[in-house]
């Protein structure tokens, strides 16, 4: 890494960590404010709705339960449960999605016939076909995969979207006189479509998968809901959301913990791409 | 406007970009009288698009003074003194023809009416009558050129810049453009500032032809051009022509020197 | 439409009626269980014959997901263009704001309904709104500072101030960014709304009849209601890309026609 570079690697981690200390000053100020004041919108401030800041932060080192670990374990196994099945679906969904953007990137026909209703799967709310999914799914995975894998498979439904849309607009990005220039060397599409389009391609694949790696998590949380796993974050939700009245923070550090896992999954998927690609992402379109 | 007070002076003048040390410009003095057609010419790097950009208060220079019709070029631009045009064409895609030659015109808080009357005259001018409610993908390259000319020249300004304004188009409609070009100028007794890379071209349009040497820029040797006026396709095949377009030459290839490619990057980057 | 484009949609069609073939003989064939996925015939019929309670369900819903969706979409322009007017930090907020997005907002579906009544469509119009808000801002932001710089300089040789060349440049780039935005937006405002009734709500909501229906196994009703969420979903994606096509009519999509 070159000085510049760490440098910049620096002032943005400064600034995030300013971003974040700021946002919690703002809370508490907010708190304050509107607790002095007695404003009732947008909604009534509480110890209950809005937690202290350190009332949240020191929810983590206590358990959540009699005779539990303290919650910071607690809510990393099962993040990374979650992480399991985000990760799996990620896999599984990329490798779908491009799949499907190479088969249709040869055809205009099928294109036509198909993309409508890819586009239209993504109006499906997943949280009510989860249940099905995963009734469905579930008896014909092996038993160790069972439970979290019908999760895997819904977060790879909201991955494979992005994927293929991408993937399809970056192999038809290929410069019309680099394509002439494969004809004159009699290239057979196949020879044509890795050496060229797929290459062309990748900007926009990463692109896609960087808003995969969030839909990757948001899938396997929402999956996890009807699925009843006590495993997983979607698990911990429904329990501390039950509990919330009593112990507001515990839900909160939940939440923490779950935006800090998208965070990751995002921030990894950048930085693969550095590494893979060489250079900065592209400013996706 | 006074008949016999320059139209542009050029003192002193001197650019140094900082990122790389560059001297794009070195003490640069021009004088552009009334109705004059000034072509810059120059090898890449000598400072010629630095120094258009400078007259026209885009780039601040870092030393010496810039003077537009008696003003400093700061006030020059802000009574829209001048009318500027690029190497491509830099219309606004979301805008048909018609309103891209209007652009000037509305910011300049013309009614209408009169907004309408001109922009009818100017493309009648670029023989674009068709063409008005067009988008500009619609059109060929050398058509957005003649639009950006056409907008260029909407609000008569007394001088125009032009940064080699025909350098992404074929000989062909270069020729033919470069007589357009000629028409209009003659027509609205502007003067003009023409970037250009290519010596006939150059030779061809000026009454004077001021070529420039790199590292650092600075103005090398100065060519009046007696060809007469108007001129026509015929001019490019008499003989003084070619004698001034050897003359040219020759001053580019003693004077000129050539970049090690690494500075003529370092120039272009500077230069944006 | 004329015969030429019509024919553009052979495809889907074909793959539409194919489909629901094979699913219907599929189903009878293999005699797949009735409550994992009913016959498209059983589908329709309970989509029919309960539209009364349907249709109102899904106005409901919907209306919380387009007051989301409206909300939130013009807080993210606005706060776009606030932040864009000072370079420095549109240039610091934009990769911070792209990880923001990166945050399972779903997740906060629970605590938007303590804040809100469960019961009152706000709550989901709030976690609606939260969805459509990060994506339009950033895009938003994105088409603001992607002006061509030599617009740029053509606009200073005019003298104009940085207000007119907002106006007159850096809107009109935007705005292609923006309809891109607004069509992600419209698809999940109407998820977030769906989603967030999951966690409670009135039970005039289409996403709390969706999932009762499922929990007493009443699956054509089940899943006629999610064919009418899919429905209004496209419905409000459909009218977004029908206004890009008449505001953004100069964009490179609408150019080779």
């Amino acid at each position: 890494m070159t000085n510049a570079s760490v440098r910049r690697a620096a002032g943005r981690s400064l600034a995030v960590l300013a971003l974040l200390a700021a946002l919690l000053v703002f809370w508490e100020v907010y708190r304050w404010v509107w607790t002095s004041a007695g404003w009732t919108w947008p909604f009534v401030v509480t110890d209950t709705s809005m937690p202290h800041v350190w009332t949240i932060a020191k929810a983590f080192g206590q358990p959540a339960q009699v005779n539990q670990p303290p919650l910071i374990t607690v809510l990393l196994h099962k993040a990374l449960f979650t992480a399991k099945e985000a990760a799996v679906g990620f896999a599984l969904g990329a490798v779908i999605g491009f799949t499907l953007g190479v088969a249709l990137v040869h055809s205009r026909t099928l294109q036509r016939g198909f993309l409508p209703y890819i586009v239209a799967s993504q109006t499906i709310p997943i949280l009510a076909i989860a249940p099905m999914v995963v009734v469905w799914v579930n008896p014909k995975l092996p038993s160790n995969l069972q439970g979290w894998g019908a999760v895997a498979v819904i977060a790879a439904y909201l991955t494979f979207f992005p994927v293929v849309i991408n993937t399809l607009r970056g192999l038809q990005s290929a410069d019309a006189r680099a394509l002439d220039l494969m004809r004159t060397y009699a290239a057979s599409r196949w020879t044509v479509l890795w050496k060229l389009r797929v290459p062309t391609s990748l900007p926009y694949v990463f692109s896609a998968l960087r808003i995969a790696a969030t839909a990757c998590v948001v899938g396997a949380i929402i999956g996890e809901l009807p699925s009843g796993l006590q495993s997983g974050l979607g698990g911990a939700i429904i329990n501390f959301n039950q509990y919330y009245s009593i112990e507001p923070q515990e839900l909160w550090a939940t939440n923490i913990v779950a935006a800090a896992l998208g965070i990751i999954f995002f921030v990894t998927v950048v930085a693969a791409e550095k590494v893979i690609v060489h250079r900065a992402p592209e400013v996706p379109t | 406007m006074s008949t016999h007070e320059p139209v542009v002076r050029v003192e002193g003048v001197s650019k140094i970009f900082p990122r790389g040390n560059v001297v794009a410009l070195q003490d640069i003095d021009l004088t552009l009288a009334p109705q004059e057609f000034v072509s810059l010419i120059g090898p890449s790097g000598c400072g010629k698009s630095t120094l258009l950009r400078v007259i026209g208060d885009l780039i601040d220079p870092t030393a010496g003074t810039v003077t537009i019709n008696g003003k400093p070029a700061r006030q020059a631009r802000s009574d829209h003194d001048y009318g500027i045009v690029f190497q491509d064409a830099v219309l606004f895609e979301w805008r048909t023809v018609s309103k891209n030659i209007a652009l000037p015109l509305e910011l300049l808080g013309w009614d209408r009416a009169r907004r309408k009357a001109r922009v009818e005259e100017m493309l009648e001018l670029v023989e674009l009558q068709q063409f008005g409610d067009h988008h500009p993908w619609q059109l060929s390259g050398g058509m957005q050129q003649r639009v950006a000319i056409a907008r260029a020249f909407a609000f008569e300004p007394a001088l125009l810049l032009m940064d080699e304004p025909f350098g992404a188009l074929d000989e062909m409609t270069r020729e033919r453009l470069n007589l357009e070009l000629l028409a209009i100028w003659q027509h609205l007794a502007s003067t003009v500032v023409f970037v250009t890379h290519s010596i006939s071209e150059a030779v061809f349009l000026s009454t004077r032809v001021v070529v420039m040497s790199p590292r650092p820029g600075r103005i090398a040797g100065l060519v009046e051009i007696d060809l007469p006026s108007p001129r026509t396709a015929e001019t490019r095949e008499e003989p003084r022509f070619f004698e001034l377009v050897t003359q040219v030459r020759e001053l580019l290839r003693l004077r000129g020197e050539h970049l090690l490619p690494e500075e003529e990057q370092l120039l272009r980057e500077a230069a944006e | 439409m004329s015969p030429r484009r019509s024919l553009e949609w052979l495809p889907a069609i074909v793959v539409f009626v194919s489909a629901i073939a094979i699913w219907d003989l599929a189903i009878r064939a293999f005699n797949i269980q009735q409550f994992l996925l009913p016959t498209p015939g059983a589908i329709i019929s309970s989509f029919w014959t309960e539209r009364h309670t349907l249709w109102p369900a899904g106005w409901y819903t919907f209306k919380e997901a387009l007051g989301g969706f409206v909300v939130g979409s013009l807080l993210g322009m606005a706060t776009a263009t606030v932040i864009g007017r000072f370079k420095v930090i549109g240039v610091a907020i934009l990769p911070l704001a792209i990880a923001a997005n990166a945050v399972p907002i779903i997740a906060f579906a629970p605590i938007f309904d303590v804040w809100f009544n469960p019961l009152s469509p706000h709550s989901k119009m709030a976690i609606a709104g939260v969805l459509c808000f990060l994506p339009v801002m950033v895009n938003t932001l994105r088409g603001l500072q992607s002006a061509s710089p030599r617009q740029i300089e053509l606009m200073r040789s005019y003298a104009s101030s940085d207000l007119e060349i907002w106006r007159r440049v850096r809107v009109p780039t935007a705005l292609p960014f923006v309809f891109t935005a607004l069509k992600v937006a419209s698809v999940l405002a109407m998820i977030g709304a769906i989603v967030g009734e999951y966690f409670g709500g009135s039970f005039n909501a289409l996403g709390v009849l969706i999932n009762s229906d499922a929990n007493i196994f009443n699956f054509e009703r089940a899943w006629a209601g999610i064919l009418v969420a899919s429905l209004l979903g496209l419905a409000l994606y459909a009218a977004v890309v029908a206004t890009e096509r008449v505001v953004v009519n100069w964009a490179p999509e609408y150019r080779d026609s």
